[in-house]
């Protein structure tokens, strides 16, 4: 029998192994038969499940799904008769790669393949993440819908929509060529950057989806570096950013659910060891001329990460001017303001705060909330109130709402003198 | 939204070298414009040494056009409702400290 902790590796050792398996095998297939590959690993992880349970785990369950899904692909060409003589007709001998494995190259090539195939721009880039989560960090469809507060059906009903975009694309799973890589990076890594937010920023309250978004978006950043012609500046820059924010996780996660903001994070419990790991990402980043907005961001994170210095929010103000240059977006509109009230003070961060009017947006009035707090508590109590009715997002309700009591609890103090 | 083309003016620029801080609150302001998301075109910067006027007949001239004394610095591009919001934007900008001037035209 499988001992407790073996069982507990299962499902770690499933999700990983299916994104490999379904990639190398869709490079064999062809995206259009996707639905195929997935059919046989799951097959695959059907059959473990009851071998494994009654025999104990083997001594490489890895190599042991290997080759039960090579035998359950041979079996599948034999015995289905469609695929030989409908599809096979339509693939040219010279488009189907003559011989395949599990090995570390194929499943290296492939899923880097794969990645690039998920990041499709004909997808919206909300079926993007969703895809991304299925195909390539083989989350399950309840993960997917905890993760963005969605109901199953509607998650269902998006990967469905989303997959028939990707048959129909054509895209060749195989060693990428450079063209391909050009066009598609900057898709690729815009989805990777989402993929990361979509963790850090969770509106989900479990902590444990929350972190697996956010180390699975760095896991398949890391294979971009691995490849020379996709470990370029701006992805070193991507992983930098996702370094520094992911050394912060710890510190950031209250009790409850609720986000604990930076200026009240216990900074020992920082990630030194991620701290550094962006450090050095961030100089492979400035290797190049370029400037994206993953280096601003990443060199934003660096200054979060880096509290001792008395000029740190001159620098994060600066790239926050930087990045709203090159791409408006309200948050950074938002985040920049409140750098900007850090070097400026309250008053003038006010006026620059009311100017953005971003009436629907939950941060507008956190943010006007977070600058009236010491001048004027009753209107920043209803600001608050007001970014409360406007997030759908549960951690974020929870830090509001804290905030906002704490200035409930300030006020019937002062009232007693 | 219209479009309207703030352009810059300084008197004699080629001896003003802005410092740091005025760097800094130029740019402060120019992403206060950009965070309303009421900046079309971040525009140039134009150089006032390297320059020459084309005239008819091949007549070329070092410098911006002689006859003005104010050289035309650099620009950008606003989108906002209504002339009179474009002349509020024009109206933080520091450039008056140095003695120059802001012209603002809708882009036709």
């Amino acid at each position: 029998m499988a001992t407790s902790r073996d069982q507990a590796l299962i499902p770690q050792l499933f999700r990983l192994e299916y994104t490999k398996m379904t990639a190398v095998l869709c490079r064999h297939f062809g995206l259009e038969n996707i639905a195929v590959a997935e059919d046989l690993v799951s097959e695959t992880f059907l059959k473990a499940t009851e071998v494994w349970a009654l025999n104990g785990l083997p001594e490489n369950p890895t190599a042991w799904l290997y080759t039960v899904a090579k035998n359950k692909t041979r079996d599948y060409l034999k015995r289905n008769a469609v695929f030989e003589t409908q599809v096979k007709r339509e693939v040219k001998p010279e488009e189907r790669e003559p011989d395949w494995d599990f090995n570390e190259e194929s499943i290296t090539d492939s899923q880097l393949a794969m990645i690039f195939a998920v990041c499709n721009p004909g997808n919206s880039t909300e079926a993007q993440i969703c895809l991304a989560l299925q195909i390539l960090c083989g989350f399950s469809i309840e993960e997917i819908a905890d993760a963005f507060l969605s109901k199953k059906e509607t998650i269902k009903k998006r990967l469905f929509r989303a997959k028939n975009v990707l048959r129909q694309d054509n895209f060749q799973i195989r060693t990428l060529q450079e063209t391909v890589i050009t066009s598609r990076l900057d898709a690729v890594l815009k989805t990777l950057y989402l993929l990361f937010n979509e963790g850090y920023f969770s509106k989900s309250n479990s902590q444990l989806i929350r972190r697996e978004l956010c180390s699975e978006a760095i896991r398949l950043t890391l294979i971009l570096t691995e490849n020379a012609w996709t470990n370029v500046p701006k992805t070193n820059a991507l992983l930098a950013l996702m370094c520094f924010q992911s050394s912060r996780l710890d510190a950031r996660a209250g009790d409850s659910g609720e986000t604990i903001l930076y200026e009240r994070q216990d900074k020992s419990l920082w990630s030194q060891e991620l701290i550094d790991k962006g450090n050095y990402y961030l100089v492979n980043a400035c290797s190049g001329t370029e400037i994206s907005k993953y280096h601003l961001e990443a060199g934003i994170a660096y200054w979060h990460s880096t509290p001792t210095d008395q000029h740190k929010w001159q620098h994060i103000l600066q790239l926050y001017n930087q990045l709203i240059l090159i791409e408006y977006s309200p948050i950074t509109a938002l985040n920049r303001t409140f750098a900007f009230a850090k070097v400026y003070g309250n008053e003038k961060g006010i006026q620059e705060a009311e100017k953005l009017n971003l009436r629907d947006s939950s941060g507008y009035y956190a943010l006007l909330g977070y600058l009236y707090t010491d001048t004027a508590a009753d209107k920043a109590i209803d600001l608050y109130q007001k970014a409360i009715d406007l997030t759908k997002s549960l951690p974020e309700k929870k830090t509001l709402r804290s905030a906002m009591e704490k200035l409930d609890q300030q006020k019937s103090d002062d009232d007693e003198y | 939204m219209k479009e309207f083309l703030l352009i810059f003016r300084l008197n004699n620029a080629s001896n003003v070298k802005p410092s740091a801080e005025q760097i800094q609150e130029r740019m402060n302001w120019l992403a206060g414009i950009a965070a309303q998301n009421k900046l079309a075109d971040k525009g140039n910067t134009l150089s006032t040494l390297n320059a020459k006027t084309v005239m008819p007949d091949n007549v070329v001239t070092d410098g911006p056009y002689a006859e003005i004394k104010e050289f035309i610095s650099g620009y950008i591009i606003v989108k906002t409702e209504t002339i009179e919001e474009a002349v509020e934007f024009a109206k933080g900008n520091p450039i008056f400290k140095l003695g120059g001037n802001i012209e603002v035209r809708e882009v036709l």
